[in-house]
């Protein structure tokens, strides 16, 4: 469609003045724009606050949006249960008998892991997440993969706290509000989580890409142990993360590791427990520079 | 008596006698649908990749290209602060490339008075590739090749996704010049 023929007047001084008045704003507020850019890429953390009570704002609306999501997606898998019910029927009383077997056997194994460990005078506390809570959004739009819980400062979730689900880790968390908080996700190319491959020792980093995958680069370099197939479980190292839960298959091999695509995908993820900080003061040693002292 | 036909007395926007434009609604509703569709992508699903086409950013776009005029040249400060609450890219980035588009539309404006929407398409596809190639470029993290691949689902849903938008925004704009009020 045309421009208006009134946009631009010859003879109306105050007409003129709107229009230049409007263009000097614009520039004013890009100027504006690219100075608080510049100050987010210095401190990202610099705006959290408003971001966090915006983000608080909505959170009753993209709750109850992800509860009408989760229960019609609960509503679609019962429904396509019924297809072939009598084949799925038979092939999992299959599943369920070997899955029964292998149950003895890690109850043996576990009755064993107590005995050593008494021997060893370990002490195994029970972890009991800080809060649970829905994955109640995201940053679908942006480049940046972030997600948004529903349990923030009042539930006593704090920045750096882990994120998993049933399945494995989702991410940890960034920034907090009163009742939501911001999640970095694993696939985010901000994130780095200490690895290792589940069954022996071969310690490593998985690196976000930004295309849903992971990049796992090895920590000694050499001949690549790696194949596709080996799942990568946390390492503990770090201290953000309790060791052992998991976070990537490999897929791909690559020089210095591979490429896996992660275990617990948050878009098939409904709830999620945010777990407190397993090793607060490792945690806090790594983010302490060397030239400070950790400890007087 | 001979009747008269009864539509001669009404347009599209409704009767014309005895009713006018609610200035309330006229004004509110540009400005609310791009606050809305700035609002919509945090609903979407927590995917591992970006897969929803910046709704707001689009609006803006189809508001300002269907309907020239109608927002002020400075339109883009306000929204764009607003859209950084929510898109998660650093702040400051929507306003500074909301900012810059509407000055863009501006001086191409003054070059081509009279557009079809093939070329109101064609420069809002390029905008947006503009726009998300920048957000992939001043995300915060680091741009990664991967990254760029992964934004070519995105880039092609955003270009395709105008029409419809500005399809939407062309019945809002009935909507908003509706004769709703009893004179």
């Amino acid at each position: 469609m045309a421009p208006s023929g009134t946009r631009r007047s010859s003879y109306s001084r105050r007409a003129q003045y709107n229009l230049f008045t409007g263009y000097i704003i614009a520039g004013i507020g890009a100027l504006i724009g690219a100075v608080l850019l510049g100050l987010s890429f210095f401190q990202p953390s610099f705006f959290g606050g408003p971001r966090s009570a915006a983000q608080d704002a909505v959170s009753p609306a993209t709750e109850t949006a992800a509860t009408v999501r989760t229960s019609s997606k609960s509503l679609w898998d019962s429904i396509s249960g019924y297809y072939r019910a009598g084949s799925k029927n038979a092939e999992l009383k299959r599943e369920m008998e070997l899955a029964r077997i292998r149950l003895e056997e890690a109850e043996a194994v576990r009755q064993e892991n107590v005995r050593l460990k008494g021997l060893l005078d370990l002490q195994d506390q029970e972890r009991t997440p800080v809060a649970v809570a829905r994955l109640i959004g995201s940053t679908a739009s942006s480049t940046r993969r972030f997600a948004y819980v529903g349990a923030g400062e009042d539930d006593g979730v704090e920045v750096g706290m882990p994120v998993r689900s049933p399945r494995g880790v989702v991410g940890r968390i960034l920034e907090t509000g009163s009742d939501s908080s911001r999640v970095l996700l694993l696939t985010d190319s901000e994130s780095v989580l200490p690895v290792r491959r589940a069954g022996d020792e071969v310690v490593a980093f998985a690196e976000g890409r930004g295309d849903s995958l992971l990049r796992i680069k090895l920590i000694n370099l050499g001949i690549n142990p790696l194949e596709v197939g080996d799942l990568f479980v946390t390492s503990g190292a770090g201290g953000y993360y309790p060791p052992g839960i998991a976070v990537a298959i490999v897929t791909e091999l690559t020089d210095d590791g591979g490429v896996a695509r992660i275990v617990s995908d948050p878009a098939a993820t409904d709830f999620v427990a945010i777990e407190p900080i397993f090793e607060p003061d490792a945690a806090s040693g790594a983010t302490t520079p060397v030239e400070e002292e950790l400890t007087d | 008596m001979e009747r008269m036909e009864p539509r001669a007395r009404s347009d599209a926007y409704g009767s014309r006698i005895n009713r006018s434009h609610s200035p309330l609604l006229a004004n509110v509703i540009p400005w609310l649908s791009i606050l809305l569709g700035s609002l919509l992508p945090v609903f979407a699903i927590a995917a591992a990749l970006p897969m929803v086409p910046p709704l707001g950013f689009l609006t803006l776009l189809a508001w300002r290209l269907v309907r020239p005029g109608l927002l002020p040249v400075w339109a883009g400060f306000p929204l764009g602060l607003f859209d950084d609450l929510f898109s998660g890219q650093p702040f400051g980035f929507a306003i500074l490339l909301w900012s810059m588009t509407m000055l863009v539309i501006e001086f191409v404006e003054l070059r081509l008075p009279w557009r079809a929407f093939w070329q109101d398409w064609f420069t809002a596809g390029l905008l947006v590739v503009v726009y998300l190639l920048a957000g992939w470029l001043l995300s915060g993290a680091t741009p990664t090749l991967p990254a760029l691949v992964a934004l070519i689902p995105q880039l092609l849903m955003s270009v395709l996704m105008f029409p419809i938008v500005a399809r939407i925004v062309a019945r809002l704009d009935r909507l908003r010049l509706m004769r709703w009020k009893r004179v």
